[in-house]
């Protein structure tokens, strides 16, 4: 921190606290620090509690949370939530509101299973690679005309969103029961499967998780320089060089860091061995040992132990796809025309019209944007699930717009951020698999997930009122 | 500043001193050869050519009540016009279906001469009207210059929007406007009422109008930021744009304004330079749809009783 206490050049700025002139330097959100901290807070409390209550399962804090295996499966879990949430934020912002998106999931899982097991498989034959092809564009595009029905409801037939999409609630999920008879649709093709992130072929690997992630830093490093450069252009004010710096090495250390933690997951023991079966990789001999994550031969029977052969997961595809999902709609949202317009909108939609805003037009692609990212939903759903029910998406609405608001939404309209949301829907998820973790009835994870809710936003008005 | 200056006297004594004397006092200080005629004063209009606007029977209701009734209104190029009447009187619904935010029920708008259909915001700026509103329709939640680019995005080669460019551009002009201003990052609910008022000021200007509508501009400022909206208002007449100034204020319109226009309940009561009226007899337009002699009466206004 010896830096921070640097006394800036600027004598208006002396004055300042170090933490105040620490944020204003790096330009870093302190909301989305509160969010991030209370992340943490929420894991470390996890995990001492699961520790006491069930013991030592190798977590950084003596219980089972902070683990490789839990944390890599919490970013699965929460990756159909996530991508779902970045649309509503979009919404939100825009003063409106999607109520269906649950029910539209399951419509669209169901549209796409039935797509692929009654009508494509016994045409094409088991396995066709146009199956999934056909089955993924059909499911967005089918997400996609749902939102603008919403959405052209809401703006041309001046229905209020919150009734044409409690309407849609209602009236999707009956139709995702007709066209699923009640039953249950499955399987669902081979290569589908794989945006589920269930299978060994979803997970990418310790060599291409890394190859991303030196990727990723690189773009950090790029974004920041470049962002400096523009700077220098025009004559703005720079950020110091310490706080460059310092936010390149936390944006790469966090990259790295979260990679670290996804290589260190290993395949289940049952998986490994029948991967090694299967493509004919000899298993080195060994010692049989209960806590091992590795397979060894014993004598000729397969055993869990220490050392051996092992694979690890790295990222997985769902996890990947909500990523380039966040960073895709991040991009929309603040580096396009698109962007500006729905917060304007948000902001004011009476000057938006005033400034030669179609606002119509906008609240249609809106919905159909969000109706899409139901659909890639629906899609890492199903294939996670390797079948479609009308029940898959149920509650899954409250969940996006709670991990929205959770995220630093206001309903009012006008702010939001896409990593906000996506942090909330984290944060969510957490809270549900950590108490599930922790045996805790699943009536108790809906209370405190409505406590947590009504908490956030709470918290969110007190600093919002302190700043102003 | 002068001439305002000794016409606020009838003003202070209004009331009682009857209307010929006052009519009186303004010839003698009068040195317009038309203006002492008095008779004809709208025959200056019509001998200058085509207007840059005219507006003529533009009627339009809403559920039943008529907010614009038949009003007609022309505006020359370098020429500050200012529309004067009551809350209601139907002013800023006449200057809104001009900019595009309302649509007409009836009548004509032409633009030099030429019949246009102006049916949304769009279409108004891309005929170079631009308005600055009493509300000032600020998007409060983004910062000044994605406000002053609302809807005209600078934006990069491959298309993403060019934020570096576009706060340079508003630098440039925000300090034409208001050189103290410095608060370029942040959203413009934190800002003053005077430093809004500039923001929405430096989005009409900025765009190259060839006619700029203004709502009450001054209507958020302290007396220095008036004066400068007034010194701007100068400017632009001299650069040949054409204004409508839509004020309260008696002493601003008579002050920058070239002509007058009052309504009443939606209807046109009269027509006049500022030069041919007193403020009195402007009130007494306002106020009763009193026509005075130096004006031309329109349709609302109130028929003398032989």
């Amino acid at each position: 921190m010896s830096n921070i206490t640097n006394t800036s050049q600027n004598p208006a700025l002396q004055n300042e606290g170090a933490v105040k002139r620490f944020f204003r330097a790096t330009e870093i959100d302190p909301r989305m620090l509160g969010m991030i901290a209370a992340l943490i807070l929420i894991w470390c409390i996890f995990d001492i509690a699961s520790g006491v209550l069930r013991g030592n399962f190798g977590g950084l804090l003596g219980g089972s949370f902070l683990t490789p295996r839990n944390l890599w499966t919490l970013l699965v879990q929460t990756s159909s939530i996530a991508v779902m949430s970045t649309g509503m934020v979009l919404l939100i912002v825009m003063r409106q509101l999607d109520l269906s998106v649950g029910s539209m999931l399951s419509l669209v899982a169901v549209a796409g299973a039935v797509l692929q097991v009654f009508k494509l498989a016994p045409v094409l034959g088991v396995g066709h690679p146009a199956i999934w092809i056909l089955a993924v564009v059909a499911c967005i595009a089918l997400g996609a005309l749902i939102g603008a029905l919403n959405g052209a409801l809401t703006a041309y037939a001046k229905i209020p969103a919150f009734i044409v999409t409690l309407g849609g609630l209602l009236a999707y999920s009956g139709m995702a029961f007709y066209l699923a008879k009640g039953e249950t649709v499955a399987p669902m093709d081979k290569t589908y499967e794989i945006f589920g992130g269930g299978i060994p072929i979803s997970w990418i690997g310790p060599f291409w998780s890394w190859v991303i992630a030196l990727v990723a830093c690189a773009a950090i490093i790029f974004g920041i320089v470049n962002g400096r450069r523009q700077r220098l252009r025009f004559n703005f004010p720079l950020r110091p060089i310490w706080a460059e710096t310092f936010l390149a090495a936390l944006g790469s250390f966090v990259v790295l860091g979260i990679t670290n933690v996804m290589n260190s997951y290993p395949w289940p023991f049952k998986l490994i061995e029948n991967y090694a079966k299967a493509n004919g990789v000899a298993i080195p001999p060994g010692i049989e040992n209960k806590d091992g994550t590795a397979v060894c031969m014993a004598g000729d029977q397969v055993v869990r132990c220490t050392e051996g052969l092992i694979y690890y997961t790295g990222y997985s595809l769902p996890v990947l796809v909500a990523l380039i999902v966040g960073m895709l709609m991040t991009f929309l949202a603040t580096r396009t025309m698109f962007g500006r317009y729905v917060y304007a909108i948000g902001g004011n939609p009476e000057a938006a019209e005033l400034a030669g805003i179609n606002t119509k037009w906008m609240i249609v692609k809106v919905f159909a944007l969000m109706g899409a990212l139901v659909g890639i939903s629906s899609i890492i759903s199903s294939a996670r699930l390797n079948a479609a029910t009308n029940a898959l998406g149920l509650t899954n609405e409250l969940y996006v717009i709670a991990a929205t608001v959770i995220g630093g939404t206001s309903l009012a309209g006008g702010v939001g951020t896409i990593y906000g949301a996506m942090i909330g829907a984290l944060m969510m998820q957490s809270i549900i698999s950590g108490m599930s973790l922790l045996n805790l009835p699943a009536a108790f994870q809906n209370m405190v997930v409505g406590v947590v809710l009504v908490l956030a936003v709470w918290l969110d008005q007190l600093y919002s009122r302190r700043v102003k | 500043m002068a001439k305002p200056a000794k016409k606020t006297a009838p003003v202070r004594k209004a009331g009682a001193k009857p209307a010929a004397k006052k009519i009186a006092k303004v010839i003698e200080t009068h040195e317009n050869p038309i203006a002492v005629k008095g008779a004809e004063p709208h025959m200056r209009a019509e001998n200058r050519g085509t207007p840059l606007v005219e507006m003529r029977d533009v009627s339009i209701a809403f559920g039943g009540i008529k907010a614009v009734d038949r009003a007609s209104i022309d505006l020359h190029p370098g020429e500050v016009v200012g529309l004067l009447g009551h809350n209601g009187a139907g002013k800023s619904t006449l200057i809104k279906v001009l900019s595009g935010a309302y649509k007409r029920d009836a009548g004509q708008i032409m633009i030099e001469g030429n019949e246009v259909g102006i049916n949304n915001p769009r279409d108004a700026k891309s005929l170079g009207i631009e308005t600055i509103y009493q509300t000032l329709a600020l998007a409060d939640n983004v910062d000044a210059a994605a406000n002053l680019y609302l809807g005209r995005e600078l934006r990069t080669r491959i298309g993403t929007l060019d934020d570096v460019a576009m706060e340079a551009e508003t630098r440039k002009v925000m300090f034409r406007l208001n050189p103290n201003f410095r608060r370029f990052k942040e959203p413009v609910s934190k800002l003053s009422g005077g430093q809004r008022q500039s923001v929405a000021i430096a989005r009409a200007i900025h765009f190259n109008a060839r006619i700029l509508i203004m709502d009450e501009p001054t209507a958020a400022l302290g007396p220095q930021e008036t004066a400068q909206v007034g010194e701007l208002i100068k400017q632009l007449k001299a650069d040949g744009i054409g204004i409508f100034l839509i004020s309260h204020d008696l002493h601003d319109v008579f002050d920058l304004a070239d002509r007058l226009v009052v309504m009443k309940n939606g209807k046109v009561v009269g027509t006049a330079h500022v030069k041919d009226v007193t403020q009195d007899e402007v009130l007494g337009m306002i106020i009763a749809g009193k026509c005075p002699k130096g004006a031309v009466p329109g349709p609302g206004a109130l028929r003398e009783v032989a």
